[in-house]
């Protein structure tokens, strides 16, 4: 039966819950095969050492190891893929599964063992003797790029992988003749992602058709397809690559890990399956960091705070080596740090920088929270210095609404926007007089707990992306369009497939709410299928908030098609022309004999039989599409963050938190929020628990899930969200991205809180993460009358 | 190898297990119920909560040997034999408290066992029950409004 009301829209339930709630989801580690072998990698102790030798003979005499190898046991058909060389002359280290010269980060790989199980192979890893030459550390970029550092890559003879910079504008003029320049200098932490289910891979080999399956915890099993045959020399035909249920990704999973080609190359050596997982704490090694940034912003603008130009020199650590994406995350940013804000002239250059220490790449948001961060915390610095209340400020500088895509100043082409009205609309969720009063009230008191509102009025741009622009401006080697296809069953149901990958995102219902619009039919009947490769064969996977913005005109776009075939065999079955049809809801009705008409799901029937169908239709109800956008999506709002802090012991309680996003017409509000909190929450956690340390040797400190502070539900508040709509001109559904919103938002929403908390204490500035002894130290610094 | 005999979700089971084994590996590997999950190594993040006599534990931390002569209860128990959610699996799914759900059988044994314990929780008193239990993409609040509404405490138009 046709359904008439619109899903889209509608707070659906997710389809996929029932399995996650009984335990019935099959993650990549809950899979084993008959023969399953089990991987575990030998690593560096060390961030920098020599290996003068890898002795595995221990190993391989143990009781259920079946092999051993060092790193020069292997002869790789290529390098584990980096796709992003931002600039011509980029340095980019070839990078093997196992090093054979030199360790490089504390947990680069430098052997394998193979065993019957688990356990076992976990003792083997521990028996492979290694004869290690250790070398100077070089752990911060400032140290890396000095005179006398060591090299990380010895072969450039600098840490320095490459300078990419994006200039508008007369900058240095705009500068030169500003009445007001702020400069502020920002150093953005090292984040570990802790998607909840650890990496994990399974490989199955066919050795008598040399066809290879592997099931990997992974965001881009398109991607990986690829790179797997360039690592391994197996033919790209040959490999399918399986993400079953993912538990969470947020960046950490859309990459090319060694350990997905050493499994491989091992089943094809071993003719066995194997079966890789990691443990929490051998992922805080081995699965790639984000963040990590020193920013020196600087501000130019006229003396009543209105902006003239921005000027931004951001060196980003890249970590040991340059991973899939990594030259190109920060630069993702790097046309973002004017925000929503006009001005004359903008420059930002990034250094991308190699040291000891894990590889950095994209974490949630990539290269956006980055920019953000920089831009918000720069803007209340100016507000400070010229006088001016924060969100006057804002307001003041604000690109003023349009509907057409709009060219600002950092360069990009915005497809639509209305800063105002977003503030506008967060302000009416948060009594900002009542607020400020409160606050004075608190500071007339000398009380030592201290009140603090934080603003974050961001931009953002994803919906990863126009191939033409990626793989043009931004030199991606890959490229970013959607493919979808929607095949019609004779019984009437639907199977849409798509090549996004979800982990957590819920596109089995959103996707299916748009397909039953499309072609109404219910909800129950259409399934969602992606995440193999031999099912959804064609497509680029998930990441920079691309599957609602790419995915979901693509999918429209197949739906699209099959109503245009089906309504020449429903013409053709009524005996009228084409244009006599009218659809609507899944049903073609003849103009001026609406009792006279077909479903989709009747032709459906009729296209399988073939018995009857018009002259030059061919039989069956399938149709695919590719969709490549014209532009990226540009997401914005206005976020306000309250906080408590108690400037005696300098603890922070996020007492409030409101969150205002436009991500164009929303396909499901529920997913949606969900999507914005969760955002949120992991932005309160980079703001103020979380980080990354080394110590001067290059060894990490936050080693394990016991002293990494992943937020937990006391920590995190419960969210105020609202939203506002002003649809998208990149794709005709208006759809914009929401996956990073969050995250990128909230961050200086929570650090602007803090400094306002205590810049009656003369305090100006406060060091990411504002830990309580981060911001008691600052608190002290302030009383001391030093620079704060 | 050590000699046990442990009920799980009603069903005994006598078996010979190395010593080391943990209870969540002797779940997962020798059982085969995959749905208790495994989030760390460091008894940190709450994703392999079972019931053990009742009462929540991290099956991580717990040698499967410990479990012996015990009952056991994990996520694949938590809904009828026809598959019908119990009342708090289907608050999750109504108030959205899941995205990947890696956390989620931890998080429904949990909160299952305190609400036992606590049957009529404040808003306050279910973010600390959930102390133990990690997730990283709902942040918190519809698990919360998941577990208030399974209680009865959800106030307003959201129950």
């Amino acid at each position: 039966m046709a359904t008439t009301e619109k899903l889209v829209g509608q707070a659906v339930l997710r389809k996929e819950d029932p399995e996650f709630l009984t335990g019935s989801a099959r993650y990549t580690d809950d899979l084993s095969v008959p023969g399953m072998l089990w991987m575990g990698v030998v690593r560096s102790p060390y961030a920098h050492a020599r290996i003068k030798s890898v002795d595995v003979s221990e190993a391989t005499s143990m009781d259920g190891v079946v092999a051993a190898f060092s790193g020069a046991d292997f002869d790789w058909a290529g390098p584990l893929l980096m796709a992003w060389p931002v600039t011509e002359g980029l340095h980019n280290p070839l990078h093997y599964p196992l090093v054979t010269d030199k360790a490089r980060y504390q947990g680069d790989g430098v052997g394998v063992v193979v065993a019957t199980s688990r356990a076992i192979a976990e003792d083997a890893v521990e028996v492979v003797k290694v004869d290690y030459e250790p070398l100077p550390a070089v752990v911060n970029m400032h140290e890396a790029l000095s005179d006398d550092s060591a090299f990380v890559h010895d072969e450039f003879g600098t840490n320095e992988s490459y300078t990419w910079a994006n200039v508008q504008g007369d900058v240095d003029t705009v500068f030169a003749d500003a009445p007001v320049v702020v400069k502020e200098h920002y150093k953005v932490h090292r984040l570990i992602a802790n998607a909840m289910e650890p990496r994990s891979i399974l490989v199955q080999p066919n050795p008598a058709s040399e066809q290879y399956t592997m099931w990997s915890s992974t965001q881009i099993p398109h991607i990986l397809r690829t790179a797997m045959a360039i690592a391994t020399g197996i033919p790209e035909s040959k490999l399918r690559i399986v993400a079953p249920r993912v538990g969470g990704g947020f960046g950490s999973k859309l990459q090319v890990y060694p350990e997905e080609a050493l499994a491989l190359e091992l089943a094809r050596r071993l003719r066995a399956p194997i079966k890789w997982t990691e443990s929490r704490s051998e992922g805080y090694l081995a699965t790639h960091h984000g963040r990590d940034q020193v920013q020196d912003v600087e501000i130019a603008a006229q003396d009543d705070g209105k902006i003239l130009g921005y000027r931004v020199k951001i060196h980003a650590n890249m970590g040991a080596y340059l991973m899939v994406i990594a030259p190109g995350t920060p630069v993702l940013g790097g046309f973002l740090f004017c925000g929503c804000y006009e001005g004359l002239a903008y420059k930002t250059e990034i250094v991308g920088v190699f040291t000891n220490t894990t590889p950095v790449d994209a974490y949630r948001g990539a290269g956006r929270p980055e920019a953000t961060q920089a831009i918000e915390r720069a803007i209340d610095a100016l507000a400070r210095r010229v006088g001016k209340d924060v969100v006057e400020i804002r307001r003041m500088n604000f690109m003023p609404p349009f509907t057409q895509a709009t060219q600002s100043i950092g360069g990009l082409m915005i497809d639509s926007g209305d800063y105002p009205a977003t503030l506008d609309r967060a302000l009416e969720l948060f009594d900002y007089e009542q607020f400020r009063k409160e606050q004075q009230a608190r500071r007339d008191s000398g009380d030592s707990k201290q009140l603090g509102v934080g603003f974050s009025t961001y931009l953002e741009n994803c919906g990863w992306g126009p191939s033409r622009v990626i793989g043009g401006i931004l030199k991606y080697a890959g490229g970013g369009w959607e493919a979808a296809t929607v095949r019609c069953h004779p019984t009437g149901k639907v199977v849409a497939v798509i090549g996004n990958t979800p982990h957590g995102q819920g596109n089995e219902t959103t996707f299916a709410q748009v397909v039953a619009d499309d072609l109404g039919v219910p909800l129950e009947d259409v399934e969602v299928l992606f995440g193999d490769t031999d099912v959804a064969p064609s497509g680029w996977d998930t990441y920079g908030s691309r599957s609602a913005a790419v995915g979901m005109p693509a999918l429209h776009r197949a739906t699209s098609r099959i109503v245009e075939k089906a309504r020449k065999i429903a013409a053709h079955e009524l005996e009228v022309a084409d244009s006599d049809l009218k659809y609507e809801n899944g049903t073609f009705s003849v103009r001026g004999a609406p009792s006279v008409t077909r479903t989709i799901p009747q032709i459906a029937f009729s296209a399988w039989r073939g018995h009857d169908l018009p002259e030059g239709v061919e039989p069956g109800l399938e149709e695919s599409a590719f969709f490549d956008p014209e532009n990226l999506v540009f997401p914005f709002g206005a976020h306000i963050c309250t906080v408590e802090v108690d400037t005696e012991t300098g603890e922070v309680d996020v007492t409030k938190y409101v969150a205002v996003d436009d991500v164009g017409p929303v396909v499901n509000p529920m997913i949606v929020e969900g999507q914005v909190v969760g955002g949120v929450a992991q932005g309160i956690g980079e703001a103020l628990f979380e980080e990354a340390v080394y110590d001067e040797n290059g060894q990490l400190l936050s080693s394990s899930m016991t002293n990494y502070a992943v937020p937990s539900a006391t920590e995190i508040p419960s969210f105020v969200t609202g939203n506002h709509v002003t649809p998208s001109t990149t794709n005709d559904m208006g759809i914009k991205g929401v996956g990073e919103t969050g995250t990128i938002a909230s961050p200086p929403a929570v650090l602007n809180a803090v400094v306002d908390a205590l810049s009656h204490l003369g305090v100006t500035e406060i060091p990411r993460p504002a830990t309580p002894e981060n911001v008691w130290r600052t608190i002290q610094r302030a009383g001391k009358g030093g620079s704060a | 190898m050590t000699q046990i005999s442990v009920t799980v979700n009603g069903v005994r089971h006598e078996a010979d297990v190395e010593p080391r084994t943990l209870l969540v590996y002797f779940l997962r590997e020798h059982l085969g119920l995959t749905g208790t999950n495994v989030g760390c190594d460091t008894s940190s993040c709450g994703s392999c909560t079972v019931h053990l006599d009742g009462e929540s534990v991290l099956s991580c931390t717990l040698l499967a040997a410990q479990a012996d002569d015990r009952e056991v209860t994990t996520i694949e128990a938590m809904a009828e034999p026809d598959g019908t959610l119990s009342p708090l699996q289907d608050a999750f799914r109504r108030h959205h408290g899941l995205q990947c759900g890696y956390c989620t059988p931890g998080m429904i044994m949990a909160a299952s066992s305190y609400l036992m314990e606590n049957p009529t929780p404040t808003e306050e008193e279910v973010r600390e029950s959930l102390e133990g239990n990690l997730c990283r993409c709902t942040g918190y609040q519809n698990i919360v409004e998941s577990i208030l509404d399974a209680a009865g405490q959800l106030s307003g138009a959201k129950a």
